[in-house]
Order: C-alpha cells, then structure tokens, then sequence
C-alpha cells in the first residue's frame, strides 16, 4: 500500500512543480487535437457531397482518402515543414497533418451518411419543392447525423491520440510529457500525460454523444403505436 | 384541368416509356392511371411536376405549359403523395405535414396549426402531432403522406400508389376517407395505381395504359367494365367484370316486393321498430338468418350479394333507420338485369 502511497505523494509533488507546464500541455493537445477536427469537417462536407452526387468521382476521392491516411504519421509531421515552407517546430505542421487525417476519416464519413439516406425520402422531399442546396441542408444532413457523429467520434478520440506523436518532433501537447519522462527515465509525466489524454478523449467523446442525443431526438423515438 | 399533348419520354437506353399520349385530366376530377408495370403510368405522372422532363411533346396545367415556370415552384403547387408516404424521419408528424408552407415562407406558428386542423380532416388524432413517422403505423403515416400533399391546398395533387403498401382493410378505410375528402375539396388528382379494383373504386376516370405507353382507353369506371375499348381492356378489367359493373347502379332502381310476402313458406319477423330479425316458418319461432340488407344507396351488386348469401334468395331492403321496407329475390334482380340489357339501356 505504501508504494501505492508513495506514487501518488510524487504525482502530486510533479503536478505542484509543474503544473503550469501540464496545464499549458494540456491546453495545446486540445487545439492541435480538435482544430484539425473543425478544418476536416468544413471541407469533408462539400467532397463527401460531391462523391455521393457525383457518383464516378466516388471511388476516385475514396481511395485518395484511404491512400492520404495510409502514410505513416510521423513521416508526414516531417515533409510538412518542406511542403510548407514552415519551421519545424511550428504547431502549423501537426495542425495541417491531423488534417489530412481526419478529411480522410470524413470524407467516407460524409460519403457514406448521405448514401444512407433513403432514395425515396430524398425524392419525395424534391417532388414536393425542394431544390437542391436546402433539400442537403434541411433534409438529407440531418439524416445522415447518426452516420456522421459516429464518423466524428472515431475522428475525434483518434486524434487526440495522434497529437502525442508530434511530440517527437518537438510540438505535441501532451506528448511532451512522454517524452520528458523518457528522457528522465521517471514514470510520473507519462502517468500524468496518459491519464489526461485518456481523459480528454473519454470526455470529448461525451461532449460528442451528448451533441448526437440532442440533434438526433427522432433516433430515440420508441416505436409504440404501432 | 392537366393535358398531356403528344408527350413522350424515350429513356437513353432506348425504351419507349409514353408514346405520343394525349390525356386531359379535367378539373375537380380524379383520373385514375391504371396498367401492367412497364406501361409509363409512373413515368407519365412524374412527368406532371417535372420529376421526369418529356422527350417531346408538351403539358399544360389550366393552359400553361408546366416548363414556363421554376421546377421547385412547380411543384411547390402540387400536392405529391407516394406509397410509403415517404416522410421525412427527422420531423415530427406536424413539421412533416406543415413542409410545404413552411418552404413558401408561410409563418411557422399559422402553418402549424392548419397542420393540426389537417390531420383531423384525415383522420389522424392531434395527440401525433410531436410524434415521429417511425412511431406510426403504416395507414397513419399514409394518412400524414395527403395531409402533407394537402397542406399548401394545392389545386393539383398526384399520387402515386398511395395505398399499395398497406393491408387490404386498412387499405379499403383509406380509400373511402380519400374519397369523402375528395368530395369536400373537389382537387384535380391524379391517381397511378396498378391495381384495377383500386381504379374502379377510386377513379371518376379511368386511364388503362398498354405496354411501351400506349393510352388503351379512358372511360368512366362504368363504361371501361361495360365497353372495354379492346382486348387488351377487356383482359385487363377481368372477367368478372359484369358482376363489377353492378357497383355502379343503384340498388334503388330495383323492383321490391312487401315485407310481409311470404317466401317460400316464410315471413320475415320484425322487432316493434320495423327492423328485420330473421325469416320464421308457421311455429313463428325464428329458424334462418335473414344475413345482411341492404339500402337503397347501396348498389345492385350489394343487394345482389346479400340475396346469393340468404339462405332463402332474398334480400331484405332497410331504409335509413334499418326498418325492413321490402324484401328482393335473386330471380328479381337476374329478371331486372335481363330487361335493362335488352332495352340497352345502362351498363353490364
């Protein structure tokens, strides 16, 4: 029991010396981690789109995403500076590779939310006078939301994981913590780093399924009338 | 009034779905759309609102060309109803309803509550109204698919298979409450239907489609069973189509013996009302069913059914308060149809 006594008595030692520095960690996995998760959203909506309306451009922009998400993380934190013209500690680069990853997570996300909506409710929606931007907006998004949050939540909690990578090339969030404990061979700032992420991905993930519950009312309709 | 003008629609594969069809749907009318798949009933109907633009020729709805306005306009005065309703999961039955107006930028409280006015004109109770289509049955999410169509009161609605997807009793219920609707609106409905007795039932006219889009006939219901056009009508009506064709004469024009005729050795015993209980012989104790009567607003083919299922061949005629006020025999009725067929006069 004391080692246990003990452990958390150098937790609370670390966190009292350097709390400002796993609080500044902590604030900056949140940008690089949800930032990212923003960007890919705003520009999956309008591909996804034009993957599912135009159905020859599907195959072509879903294979571009798998093959975007199929290069290794760390790689990608590395060419960025050149691609960029950024330095190479600029958070810019984990920013712009996070997303990479996640447009490519979202495309199929949106790709294939609208191609879970029903044909017949998309044409009846147009047969009674719709056109074509509000019957996306007013009609087939909000079905495709169940599809899409699952999407974004896969996105999100992979994220805030893929963040620590950046620590290996010197911005990372909490990574930081991982890898200052490495390099000091003490346990502390890497219990304390995965604590919080562990954290920050459970309660971004509540944040998200607390989202879905209040725009999605029609989901938990039992059916009983019937 | 809608007019087909020489339309056609050729599909880039090459089939001929509507082959040069001209077709008035006048006003205040339903015209029923009836034939095989594959005839272009569907395609003709949807080229109505535009869902499907004609290779050739033109329509017109009361005299204007329908390509002379916005599609989404277009259809924003059309009322539009399809088998499985086709509402939106994400509404409330209220919103569904209240779409249209709600895209014409009608205020959101005003179209609410016609919503609500709606749903009791089709039968629906208002206690649905924060429902969603998920939680209701088939028939009631049916009935919120023309309450919808109705909700902007559209003077054209289109509807297509309406009631296919539903059981025959809910099925029959919806057909007689579109029908009572109808006499109250007075709409220009077109109906597609593949299913003839629906056409029959439902159409002021019916429009039999032949394969690869050829207008066959359009007739009253009546005339279509009594004149097919061709062999093709004819096949398609059915061969009882003699027996059908009794629905649409009044049983009122039948010659009806007095109530107290004995039939057969028996007397038809009343209550102190009037009303039949059942036919007794001498011993005056009840011993056969009278099975069923009917009104004098019933058609020949009713009377005509209640006598073949009386065990005796008789027909008990009621007037509005279910008084007995005179019997009919089968041989009555063959004698009846017999004379009118020679006289020429009627149908079937």
């Amino acid at each position: 029991m004391s080692g246990i006594g003990d452990y958390l008595a150098s937790l609370v030692d670390y966190l009292d010396v350097n709390g400002t520095l796993v609080w500044d960690a902590l604030q900056q996995h949140v940008v690089l981690a949800l930032v990212p998760v923003v960007i890919a959203l705003v520009l999956s909506l309008p591909i996804g789109y034009l993957a599912v309306r135009y159905g020859w451009l599907y195959h072509p922009l879903l294979n571009l995403s798998s093959l975007l998400y199929a290069i290794p993380s760390l790689a990608l934190f590395a060419v960025l500076p050149l691609l960029l013209g950024t330095r190479i500690l600029d958070p810019l680069n984990i920013v712009v590779a996070l997303s990479i990853y996640t447009l490519a997570l979202l495309v199929r996300t949106v790709a294939d939310g609208l191609r879970s909506v029903d044909p017949t409710i998309t044409q009846a929606a147009t047969a009674i006078g719709y056109r074509r931007i509000r019957r996306l907006v007013s009609v087939e998004l909000p079905i495709a939301l169940p599809v899409l949050f699952a999407g974004l939540r896969v996105a999100t909690v992979s994220n805030i994981s893929l963040v620590s990578v950046g620590a290996l090339v010197g911005v990372g969030g909490l990574g930081q913590l991982f890898t200052r404990g490495f390099q000091l061979f003490y346990s502390v700032p890497i219990v304390v780093g995965l604590v919080l992420s562990i954290a920050l991905a459970l309660l971004a993930d509540l944040l998200l399924v607390l989202a879905q519950r209040a725009l999605t009312p029609w989901t938990r309709a039992g059916v009983s009338t019937r | 009034m809608i007019e087909f003008d020489q339309v056609v629609k050729t599909f880039p594969d090459g089939t001929t779905a509507v082959d040069h069809l001209d077709l008035t749907l006048p006003d205040g009318k339903i015209t029923v759309m009836v034939g095989p798949s594959g005839c272009g009933k569907t395609t003709s109907l949807r080229m109505i609102n535009r869902m499907i633009d004609p290779t050739g020729g033109t329509i017109r709805i009361d005299g204007d060309d329908i390509t002379s306005k916005d599609p989404a306009e277009l259809r924003r005065g059309i009322g539009y109803v399809i088998q499985q309703a086709g509402l939106f999961p994400h509404r409330t039955i209220v919103d569904n309803i209240a779409t249209v107006p709600f895209l014409l930028g009608t205020d959101r409280k005003q179209a609410r509550a016609k919503a609500l006015e709606l749903m009791e004109r089709v039968g629906l109770s208002t206690s649905f109204a924060k429902r969603y289509p998920v939680q209701l049955s088939g028939g009631q999410q049916q009935r919120v698919g023309v309450a919808r169509a109705l909700a902007a009161d559209p003077p054209v609605m289109l509807m297509d298979e309406p009631f296919s997807a539903v059981d025959p009793v809910v099925r029959d219920q919806l057909q007689a409450e579109f029908l009572r609707l109808q006499q109250d609106l007075g709409k220009t409905i077109a109906f597609v239907t593949h299913d003839i007795d629906e056409a029959i039932k439902i159409g002021d006219l019916v429009a039999v489609f032949a394969e690869g889009g050829r207008l066959a006939q359009i007739a009253p219901p009546e005339t279509l069973l009594a004149e097919p056009a061709d062999d093709f009508v004819a096949g398609f009506v059915g061969h009882d189509r003699g027996f059908r064709g009794l629905s649409f004469t009044q049983a009122s024009a039948l010659p009806v013996e007095p109530v107290d005729r004995a039939v057969d050795g028996a007397t038809l015993s009343r209550d102190d009302a009037g009303r039949p209980l059942g036919w007794t012989r001498g011993d005056g104790e009840t011993l056969i069913d009278h099975d069923g009567t009917f009104g004098p607003d019933n058609s020949v083919r009713a009377a005509l059914d209640v006598a073949i299922r009386s065990p005796l061949g008789v027909a008990v005629r009621v007037d509005e308060h279910g008084r007995a006020d005179g019997v009919v025999r089968h041989e009555t009725i063959a004698t009846f149809l017999r004379e009118r067929h020679q006289a020429g006069g009627g149908s079937a």
